[in-house]
């Protein structure tokens, strides 16, 4: 039991980055255990996305062809099987909204272990040191385990994989219960459009928690006006109905590139960064001198927002 | 038909702070109701007032102190609370998703719910993982972030929406019984009542040990071991400008209008 076995993420007929980036987790973690690296694609045009994965380091493909769409019981039962006829050490799973629906299941049914959100990740062949966050960012831990695991793994932190491969490419046959999937996909909807598309500002004004209130947002729609900017937002204002949908930034938002962008009073979670890191120049205005957000920003202001952002208007008014 | 709340208690921590061996040292730590449970509190008791849901049970894993959190949330309209907590619990400095849900499984089986809500994620430390293993484990069907939740729950189904990425949502229908990951922006969490609060204080409140649920002790050490903590090295090579507001506004103005975007 030295092998790695790696799942594949792809939607609406496209195989997602963290596929690629997967590929670059499992070597690095294969090359450690000294076996293979398997991966595992499921669902859709299996042969397509196989011949797309072929990428160098991946040793074999296991293509599945059960189902469309990303459904997560047929996830469950064909990496659960793909474990008993492999045997591998690791398992690997991007930690997608959809790998965070059957990973768990995986772990629980074949009595692994399980660490998610994982940002590192080496092992000496029986001791395997994940490493994560905590409090949004704030600090990071090493978690040690023993024997085999299930690992879900960051997106963006690892490379996408290169070159062609040579790997087999082999069909799975799964057996796949029907009567034990419990849930139907019946189709997916895009939401957040609207007048206003943030993605095409060149200067967005971005807000977050720190704002406290709806009543202050007002002071940075008028910073935004001064600027002839583009007011957008961080998920909690939002949620909040603060702000509308169009206008959040992040992985479950839009993802942005503009000239400038100025973080005001957020913190720089790991899924609003995800959003927002291309922007070409970083500004951030935080109380907090530690938050995650300074780890990307160019520029930062460590002052109180009420403050530095009435002053900032002021100037261009 | 009865739902079931899993609700926890996170921790926060302040601006400043500094780390004892693997944990942030105690003065540094406050305490919150995790977000993500907040919403699912909300959305359970929104079913309730629709007469969808007759019982709205929480039960959080956590020390006495949390008892404060859990009164929140009888406060927003959960009927009653269960407290998880065991002298073996005192010096675990991780529960990992396998030890959760050894817990949590035994009072999901005693108390039967048909729905069961969790929150997408521990705001403190982010597992996002304890939904979807209790389901497995319990045999319940399952679905992870959900930002939408049809109230009707007609004919033994629960349709959601999945949030995705990318502003992609999946429009999903879930056989109950089901454990659904409650992410926020669902609805709009409620504030207590000052009457909602009065009555929380008589709402039962009841506390359980390991040795009550029957489960082993050897079940919450868990399979992961926290090792070390540490505050991340930052590779960043960030301009700060210090000064007045005034100053530090100027600077960026400055910038702003050397890279050509001010007015
Ligand atoms: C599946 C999933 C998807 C998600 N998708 C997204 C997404 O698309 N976009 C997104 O943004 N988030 C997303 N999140 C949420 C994310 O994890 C964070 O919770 C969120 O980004 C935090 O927003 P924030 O930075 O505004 O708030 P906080 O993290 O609360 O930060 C507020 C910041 O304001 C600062 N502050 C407070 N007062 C002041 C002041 N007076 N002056 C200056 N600074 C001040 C504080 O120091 C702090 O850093 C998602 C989470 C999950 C689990
Ligand atoms: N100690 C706990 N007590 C009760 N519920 C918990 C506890 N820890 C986690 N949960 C629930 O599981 C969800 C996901 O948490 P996690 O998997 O730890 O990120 C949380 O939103 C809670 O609803």
């Amino acid at each position: 039991m030295s092998d790695v076995l790696a799942i594949t993420d792809h939607r609406r007929g496209e195989l997602r980055d963290v596929s690629y980036e997967i590929i670059t987790a499992g070597r690095e973690l294969a090359d450690e255990t000294g076996g293979d690296l398997h991966l595992a694609v499921i669902s859709g045009t299996v042969d397509d996305f196989a011949e797309k994965l072929d990428r160098e380091g991946v040793d074999a493909i296991h293509t599945v062809s059960d189902g469309e769409e990303f459904n997560h019981g047929v996830y469950t039962q064909a990496t659960t099987q793909l474990y008993d006829e492999l045997a591998p050490q690791y398992v690997l799973i991007p930690n997608s909204v959809n790998g965070l629906d059957y990973a768990p299941a995986v772990a629980n049914g074949l009595d692994l272990p399980i660490v998610t959100d994982v940002v590192g990740v080496e092992t000496d062949g029986e001791t395997l040191t994940a490493t994560r966050e905590m409090y949004g960012g704030k600090v990071e831990t090493t978690n040690d385990l023993e024997g085999p695991a299930v690992v879900t793994i960051r997106s963006a932190e690892w490379p996408q994989a290169e070159g062609t491969g040579d790997a087999s490419i082999e069909s799975f046959d799964a057996d796949i219960d029907e009567d034990d999937l419990g849930s139907t996909v019946n189709g997916f909807e895009e939401v957040a459009g609207g007048d206003v598309d943030i993605s095409e500002a060149d200067v967005l004004v971005s807000v977050g928690r720190g704002i406290e209130e709806e009543d202050n947002i007002p002071i940075i729609e008028e910073l935004a006006d001064a600027l002839d900017a583009t007011v957008s937002s961080s998920r909690p204002i939002v949620d909040n109905g603060w702000l509308p949908k169009n206008r959040q930034v992040g992985q479950s938002g839009k993802v942005v590139t503009p000239d400038v962008y100025i973080a005001i009073g957020i913190s720089g979670a790991v899924q609003h960064v995800a959003g927002m890191k291309g922007s070409d120049t970083i500004v951030a205005i935080n109380t907090d001198p530690n938050a995650p957000i300074m780890d990307i920003a160019d520029y930062a202001i460590h002052d109180d927002l009420f403050d530095v952002v009435p002053a900032l208007t002021e100037e261009f008014q | 038909m009865k739902i079931l709340v899993t609700v926890k208690e996170v921790a926060t921590v302040e601006d400043e702070f500094e780390i004892e061996g693997t944990a942030i040292a105690d003065q540094y730590l406050g305490e919150d109701l995790n977000e993500w449970d907040d919403y699912a509190i909300e959305e359970a008791v929104q079913l309730q007032e629709n007469g969808v849901a007759d019982e709205v049970v929480t039960v959080t894993i956590g020390p006495e102190d949390c008892e404060q959190t859990i009164r929140q949330a009888l406060a927003k309209g959960a009927d009653r609370a269960i407290r998880v907590w065991d002298d073996a619990l005192e010096g675990v400095d991780l529960l990992d998703v396998g030890a959760k849900r050894s817990i949590l499984q035994e009072v999901i089986a005693a108390e039967d719910p048909d729905l069961v809500l969790t929150g997408v994620q521990s705001g403190d430390d982010s597992w996002g993982a304890t939904g979807v293993s209790l389901a497995e484990e319990l045999d319940y069907e399952w679905a992870a972030v959900v930002n939408h939740l049809e109230h009707d729950l007609d004919d033994g189904i629960a349709a959601v929406r999945r949030e995705l990425e990318g502003g992609v949502e999946e429009l999903t229908d879930v056989e109950l019984p089901a454990v659904l990951s409650i992410q926020t922006g669902i609805n709009e969490p409620r504030y207590a009542s000052l009457r909602g609060i009065r009555q929380a204080q008589r709402k039962p409140l009841d506390v359980q040990t390991l040795g009550d649920l029957g489960v082993d002790e050897s079940a919450v050490e868990g399979a992961v071991t926290l090792t070390d903590m540490y505050e991340p090295e930052s590779e960043s090579d960030v301009t700060v400008w210090e000064g007045s507001a005034d100053e530090t506004a100027s600077e960026l103005g400055e910038l702003l209008r050397d890279k050509g975007v001010a007015p």
